[in-house]
């Protein structure tokens, strides 16, 4: 059984990015760029399915500018098999990544998509779900648990005042939250060994995906800023203040 | 131009998230109605009706709608979808988790999170865990918006009084099925629509202490509790409690920020608060440029001192 994991390159997430001054964007020259942390977990699963001899093979593929090649040498320092670039300058949104995954799905005809729940960038949380529609498949959103047997999976996912559990007949789509696993750490050998593996490049439209945008971004500003406001000295302090002055006790 | 807010419910009663889901659909001009989608749902498809500002309620029942199964909701959605000019969901764990599944089928963008209806195609949106905002305008003929239920005052749960039109099930997938839940029963407020909130970060140390600190509090101001996600991810409290970037977005009346040290990704999920207290001993601690009342104290010592206080 395959495994495809998408990965996205990102802003670091320790990065405090800045809105442009013309307002057309945030600055993201010259700032350390990172794979996303969902996509850390779902490679992570991947990598685990295939050490319990479930999976066979895991190929991770990310979508646009070259520079995401760096993001792939990471997913397969962590263990993916191979590599997929589907290269662009142009700017993607989720329902053209989902069709490119799904182009790629049935291709290389794969049992299990595992994706991060959402980008830290654009902050979306739609990739996964949107695969699953184009595919006509059963998706299972933030999962902290999974497992397969016979066919099927087992997947536990985060709801409101607890969790679920879903039975899915692969292929299957899952998307990752936090609790699934710890990623491990990529050691020097194996960064070494990911140079090695093979990385093919193709564009959008190879797979016969348009990615032209349907959503128009006018500007993009910075949020009202916050300011700080006093220290109080004591519990008694406090209190006082949230009872007269914020009046919200 | 009419527009379709798709309910989340449990079946006998409207989720407070839905009010706010319409105050959106609203703001985006024309007719509302709601799509109530559940199994033995009768009551919350009458309690929808009661909603002020709703034109009409559409109710399918099937025993495959009872758990919201996303396959199953948004098949449902998209047999009625082309009568309207937007849909909307609550950008909620269930709302997020069935809208771009609409959206994909009808070949069409979502816009997730929308926080202000500026035109009925441009909205607002935060990214970058809410370091920037973002104008956008939606190309497509049909609007999928999940909306951030806090950027958006509730509208009244009475007052209204909606046809309820019965609607055909759909036929549910065989792909997937509902196995079971586990889900904790408490009397305490929900996080996403609770006035105060108590939130504890790593310095609690571990579960026990964390339930052992910061339980009275909550329970002295009626609050819900959250945390951080160094907590969550420590074990020290549930997932669903996370308020931040990733986790719940929040914005009540009082944030109580008890050992958070106020990553950016946490700030994310809670800066929109009316008032923020924070406890830390750390002078240092970002979250002190947010507060509004700082307490630069060990937490162990101010936030029993504040249970006997109040």
């Amino acid at each position: 059984m395959k495994i495809l994991v998408p990965v996205k390159r990102v802003v670091d997430y320790n990065v405090k990015v800045r809105v442009k001054s013309d307002g057309s964007g945030v600055d993201i020259a010259n700032v350390k760029m990172s794979m996303n942390p969902f996509d850390e977990i779902a490679i992570e699963e991947a990598m685990r399915l295939k050490e319990k001899g479930v999976a066979t093979e895991v190929i991770a593929v990310s979508c646009g500018p070259a520079a995401c090649s760096e993001t792939l040498r990471t997913a397969m320092a962590i263990g993916a098999d191979r590599a997929i670039l589907v290269q662009t300058d142009d700017e993607l949104q989720p329902l053209a990544v989902a069709k490119i995954i799904k182009a790629l799905m049935d291709k290389e005809q794969v049992s299990l998509v595992i994706l991060g729940k959402q980008a830290i960038d654009d902050d979306c949380n739609q990739t996964g779900q949107m695969l699953a529609a184009l595919s006509d498949r059963p998706q299972a959103t933030f999962a902290s648990k999974l497992e397969i047997a016979d066919g099927k999976a087992t997947v536990t996912r985060e709801v409101d005042g607890g969790s679920e559990t879903l039975h899915l007949t692969l292929p299957a789509i899952i998307t990752t939250d936090l609790r699934l696993n710890e990623p491990r750490y990529v050691t020097l050998p194996n960064i070494m060994k990911a140079k090695k593996k093979p990385l093919d490049t193709m564009s959008p439209a190879d797979l016969g995906v348009d990615t032209t945008p349907r959503i128009k971004t006018i500007k993009v500003v910075e949020p009202p800023a916050r300011s700080a406001g006093v220290k109080v000295a004591d519990v008694a302090a406090l209190i006082d203040k949230l009872k007269n002055e914020a009046k919200v006790i | 131009m009419s527009s379709l807010v798709i309910a989340e419910h449990d079946n006998s009663s409207i989720k407070p998230s839905t009010l706010n889901t319409i105050s959106a659909a609203l703001a985006c001009g024309g007719d509302v109605h709601v799509l109530v989608a559940g199994h033995n749902a009768g009551a919350a498809a009458a309690a929808a009706a009661q909603i002020a500002g709703v034109g009409k309620v559409l109710h399918a029942d099937h025993d495959s709608l009872g758990h919201g199964l996303a396959e199953n909701v948004a098949a449902q959605v998209l047999a009625i979808a082309s009568a309207y000019s937007h849909i909307l969901f609550p950008a909620t764990v269930y709302g997020k988790n069935i809208a771009p599944r609409v959206a994909a089928k009808l070949d069409v963008a979502q816009v997730s999170d929308i926080t202000k209806v500026l035109a009925a195609d441009t909205f607002e949106r935060p990214i970058y865990a809410g370091n920037a905002i973002a104008t956008v305008q939606s190309l497509d003929a049909t609007k999928v918006l999940t909306v951030r239920t806090t950027a958006f005052d509730p509208v009244a749960a009475t007052g209204g009084s909606a046809a309820v039109d019965v609607v055909a099930a759909q036929a549910a997938s065989a792909d997937v099925h509902f196995v079971g839940s586990e889900i904790a029963r408490n009397d305490r407020p929900e996080l996403t629509a609770a006035k105060i909130i108590v939130s504890g970060g790593r310095a609690l140390g571990s579960n026990e202490k964390f339930m052992e600190v910061m339980t009275p509090l909550a329970d002295k101001l009626g609050a819900a509790m959250g945390a951080s996600r160094a907590a969550v991810d420590a074990g020290y409290a549930p997932n669903d409690w996370q308020v931040g970037q990733t986790g719940k977005i929040v914005a009540p009346q009082l944030y109580i920020a008890c050992g958070i040290s106020g990553a950016i990704q946490h700030l994310a999920g809670m800066k929109d608060s009316k008032v923020i207290v924070a406890i830390n001993k750390d002078v240092e601690a970002p979250i002190f440029s947010v507060a509004d009342y700082g307490l630069e104290a060990d937490l162990f010592n101010a936030v029993p001192e504040m249970v006997r206080a109040l």
